[in-house]
C-alpha cells in the first residue's frame, strides 16, 4: 500500500480526467492529497502535479470499475461526481483504490470514513434532486416553460426523466445558474448545455394572472391557527424559495433583457460551445 | 370573467383547506402520447404552506354549497358564509395551468352536498372526464365519495380517480349521531367497503389483462376529526388498526379539531387544537404501518391516553426494558425497528454494514442512529455505551424532546431532583432500578 504523498493532482475538471488521476495514483504507487480542478480557487506551496487527460487510460480505469468492483459502484461515483463536496475527487479515489481492495463489498461498508463521505454527498444530491421535481416553477413565454434554479449539486441529469414523462409535449427549458447550464427538451429529445446567460422577456397578462392565481391558492391553504413557520422552513429551506412563484419572486424577475424575446421565440439560447458536458 | 375564477378560487380553497390528505403517493405513471402529466410512487411535495403542511394538489371543493348540517364542518347548511361553485370546466382548466408550470401535482377534489350526493358526483365526474379525455391528464387526483352516492357512480369516479376517499369523520358512531345526524356509520363503510371490492376485483382483472383499466390505481385512504368528542386515544388507534386490516387503507389522516361553530356539543370557540395529540397519533400510525407494533402494544384499556412527554415508541420500550439491550451486531431487523432512535433506513443500513464489520458505536452515529435515545437500548459487541448515565435527569433530557422537556419542567418542578436524591452516585448496578424510577415517572397517568 503505497503512502500518502504530499503532491496536489490537477486535473481539467472533466470525469474522464479524474479517471487519469487514478490510473496516475496507481501507475506511481502515490496516493495524492488532494486534487484540485480549474474551478478550485485554492493556490498552494506543496508541489503540484498536472494531470493529462488520455482517453485510452480513462477507458481503462472506467471499464475495470464494473468489473473489478460492481456495475452498482461506477454508478454510485457517476453520482459523487456530479455533488457539492468540496474534495469529491480525492474521496472518489480512495473510495475507488478501496473497492478495488476490496470488491464489490465495498459498497457496504458504509461506517468507513471514506463511503460514509462520498455516501452523505450523494445523498445530499439525492434529496435536492427530488426537492426540485417539486420547487421547479415554469412560466410561459411564447407557449414554451421556462424555469430557473440555483442548485448546490449538479442536479439537471436527474431531472431529465422526470420532466419529459410529465411534459412529453411540451418545449420546456431549466436553467441552472449555479453551474451556468439548461435543459432543453422539445418533442422528443433532450439536451443538456452549456448556458453562459439567460434574459426573460416580459412576462403576459395571461401568466401573470395564473402567478397571481397560484399565490392566493398558496395563502389561502394555510390553516392560521396552526401557523408554524419554523416547520416550513425545515421541510423548504429558504435558499429555494428565491425561485418559487409563491413567494412573489416572479414580479423582480428580470423584465427586460440584452438578447431579448427572440431568443426564447425560438429556443436559442447563447450557448458557450467549447465546453462539453457529462450527459 | 378572470375576476369570478379569483374570488371561487380564494371561497372554495378556504372551504377545502381543512382536508388533510395532500398526498399524491402510491403509483407511477408517465403521459400518454399527446398526453400531459405523471406520478411517482413516493409522491412528490410541491410547496409548503406557512403551517407547515405539504402542497402536493390544487385542494378545492366543487362546491361549497351544501344540504348536510354537520355541525363540527365550515360548510354546514346553517352557517352564514358566502357560498360558489366551480363548473367542471373552469376547474379543468385551472388545474391544467397550474400543472403546466409545475405548482402541482394534480387535483384534489372534494365537493358539498349540492342538492343531493348523486348530483354532486356527476359534477365531480364531468370535471375530471373533461381532465382526462379532453387534456389527456395523467396526473394524480384524488376524489372524495359522498357518503349516500349511487354505487354506480363511485364506480365511474374510481376510473377517472388514482386515489379515494371516503371521510371516517368522527371515531364513533355516538358522536357520528350526534354531530352528523346527515350520516351515518353504514352511509360511510358502505361506500368504502364497496371502494375496497372495486379495487380487489380490478387487481384480478388486471392480473388477466394487463391492459385492463385501473381503478383507484392508487388505492383509498381517509380521514378522522380528533379532539371535537370525547373519543380516547386507545378507540382511535383500534379504529384506525381495523381500517387497515378490513378496508386495506393506503393511510388514515387525523386531523386536530379546529373550533369553527359555537356549540354546546363542540370544544369551545377559543379551544386551542390538539396538535401535540395529533402527532401522537400520527407517531403511533407510522408504528403500526412501518415498524410492526399493533394497536394494543401502544394501548391498552388501562392506558387510554398516549403519555404527551414521551413519543409512543419510547413509550413502549421504557414498558418493556425484559426486550433490551439489542445487540446491534446480531439482532434482527423487526428487534432493531423496535429500538428507540433507529427508524427504518438506519435499521436497514445497520444489516447492510454489519456484512463486512463488527458495529461500533461510532459507526452506529454514520448509520443514522440517534444515539442520545439508542444508547439506553442497544449493546454493541455484549457491551453498552461507555460511561452510560442511568441517572433520570440525563435519561429525561435524552429521551423527551426539546419542547416536551420543557412542558415536562413546568408541570413537574421538583420531579428530577428529587429522584436524583433517592440514590446513590449511578452505578451500572443500579441501572436496572434506575430505569425502573424512570419508567415509574415517565409512564404515570396523568
Amino acid at each position: 500500500m503505497p503512502n500518502r504523498s504530499n503532491l496536489i493532482y490537477r486535473y481539467d475538471g472533466s470525469f474522464e480526467g479524474l479517471l487519469c488521476c487514478v490510473f496516475e495514483s496507481y501507475d506511481q504507487h502515490e496516493i495524492p492529497l488532494d486534487i484540485f480542478s480549474p474551478a478550485s480557487l485554492q493556490t498552494t506551496l506543496l508541489p503540484e502535479k498536472d494531470i493529462r487527460t488520455e482517453t485510452a487510460k480513462a477507458n481503462r480505469v472506467l471499464a475495470s470499475i464494473p468489473q473489478k468492483i460492481s456495475p452498482a459502484a461506477l454508478d454510485f461515483i457517476k453520482r459523487a461526481f456530479l455533488t457539492c463536496h468540496a474534495q469529491k475527487e480525492l474521496y472518489i479515489l480512495l473510495f475507488l483504490r478501496m473497492g478495488y481492495r476490496y470488491g464489490a463489498s465495498v459498497m457496504n461498508m458504509l461506517t468507513d470514513d471514506v463511503v460514509n463521505t462520498l455516501f452523505t454527498a450523494v445523498k445530499h444530491l439525492d434529496k435536492e434532486s427530488h426537492l426540485f421535481k417539486g420547487f421547479i416553477r415554469f412560466s410561459v413565454f411564447n407557449n414554451a416553460l421556462v424555469a430557473e434554479i440555483e442548485p448546490k449539486n449538479v442536479v439537471l441529469p436527474f431531472l431529465v426523466r422526470h420532466f419529459r414523462e410529465r411534459y412529453p409535449e411540451e418545449r420546456f427549458l431549466i436553467y441552472d445558474k449555479t453551474h451556468r447550464m439548461g435543459l432543453i427538451y422539445q418533442p422528443y429529445q433532450a439536451t443538456i448545455i452549456p448556458i453562459e446567460e439567460l434574459d426573460l422577456p416580459e412576462t403576459d397578462e395571461n401568466e401573470r394572472s395564473f402567478r397571481e392565481l397560484w399565490q392566493l391558492f398558496y395563502d389561502t391553504i394555510e390553516i392560521k391557527e396552526r401557523h408554524n413557520p419554523k416547520c416550513r422552513m425545515s421541510l423548504m429551506p429558504k435558499r429555494y424559495w428565491k425561485n418559487m412563484t409563491e413567494f412573489g419572486s416572479a414580479e423582480e424577475k428580470p423584465s427586460v433583457s440584452r438578447h431579448g424575446n427572440d431568443a426564447v421565440k425560438s429556443l436559442n439560447f447563447k450557448i458557450a460551445a467549447e465546453e462539453k458536458l457529462l450527459d | 370573467m378572470k375576476l369570478d375564477v379569483f374570488d371561487k378560487l380564494k371561497i372554495l380553497t378556504d372551504a377545502a383547506k381543512y382536508d388533510v390528505a395532500c398526498t399524491s403517493s402510491g403509483v407511477n405513471k408517465r403521459a400518454s402520447a399527446g398526453g400531459i402529466g405523471s406520478a411517482a410512487s413516493c409522491g412528490i411535495c410541491h410547496s409548503f404552506s406557512a403551517d407547515g403542511r405539504c402542497i402536493s394538489l390544487l385542494k378545492v371543493l366543487m362546491t361549497n354549497v351544501c344540504a348536510y348540517d354537520c355541525q363540527y364542518c365550515v360548510n354546514r347548511r346553517s352557517n352564514d358564509t358566502p357560498r360558489t361553485s366551480f363548473t367542471p370546466r373552469e376547474l379543468a382548466e385551472l388545474t391544467i395551468n397550474f400543472y403546466r408550470r409545475n405548482y402541482i401535482e394534480g387535483l384534489f377534489l372534494s365537493s358539498g352536498v349540492l342538492k343531493d350526493p348523486d348530483y354532486t358526483t356527476e359534477r365531480m365526474l364531468e370535471a375530471l372526464r373533461i381532465l382526462r379525455e379532453e387534456y389527456r391528464f395523467s396526473g394524480y387526483i384524488h376524489a372524495k365519495a359522498i357518503p349516500g352516492t349511487n354505487s354506480a357512480l363511485i364506480a365511474r369516479l374510481g376510473m377517472l380517480a388514482d386515489r379515494m376517499s371516503v371521510n371516517i369523520e368522527l371515531p364513533s358512531q355516538n358522536s357520528l349521531r350526534l354531530l352528523a345526524p346527515d350520516k351515518s356509520k353504514h352511509s360511510i363503510l358502505a361506500p368504502m367497503g364497496y371502494i375496497q371490492n372495486r379495487i380487489q376485483e380490478n387487481s384480478k382483472e388486471l392480473v388477466q389483462y394487463r391492459s385492463a383499466p385501473k381503478f383507484a390505481p392508487a388505492g383509498q385512504s381517509t380521514q378522522m376529526i380528533i379532539g371535537a368528542t370525547p373519543d380516547t386515544d386507545f378507540q382511535i388507534l383500534n379504529l384506525t388498526e381495523s381500517l387497515y386490516k378490513k378496508y386495506k387503507l393506503k393511510r388514515v389522516f387525523f386531523s386536530a379539531y379546529m373550533p369553527v361553530a359555537d356549540n354546546a356539543m363542540l370544544p369551545a370557540l377559543n379551544t386551542k387544537p390538539p396538535l401535540l395529540r395529533e402527532h401522537r397519533l400520527y407517531q403511533a400510525d407510522w408504528l403500526l404501518r412501518y415498524y410492526g407494533f399493533a394497536a394494543n402494544e401502544l394501548l391498552d384499556q388501562q392506558h387510554q391516553s398516549f403519555n404527551p412527554y414521551i413519543d409512543p415508541k419510547c413509550n413502549w420500550a421504557l414498558n418493556h426494558m425484559e426486550f433490551f439491550p439489542v445487540d446491534v451486531n446480531r439482532a434482527s431487523y423487526n428487534s432493531l425497528l423496535r429500538v428507540p432512535g433507529i427508524g427504518v433506513l438506519s435499521a436497514k443500513r445497520i444489516i447492510t454494514a454489519r456484512r463486512t464489520t463488527t458495529l461500533h458505536f461510532a459507526g452506529l452515529k454514520k448509520l443514522g442512529v440517534v444515539l442520545k435515545r439508542a444508547q439506553y437500548f442497544i449493546s454493541c459487541g455484549g457491551r453498552q455505551a461507555e460511561g452510560l448515565k442511568f441517572a433520570p435527569k440525563t435519561m429525561l433530557q435524552s429521551l423527551l424532546s426539546d419542547k416536551t422537556l420543557t412542558l415536562y419542567r413546568q408541570n413537574f418542578p421538583e420531579a428530577p431532583a428529587e429522584q436524583m436524591s433517592l440514590f446513590d452516585p449511578p452505578s451500572m448496578v443500579q441501572a436496572q432500578s434506575m430505569q425502573e424510577e424512570l419508567r415509574k415517572c415517565l409512564t404515570a397517568p396523568i
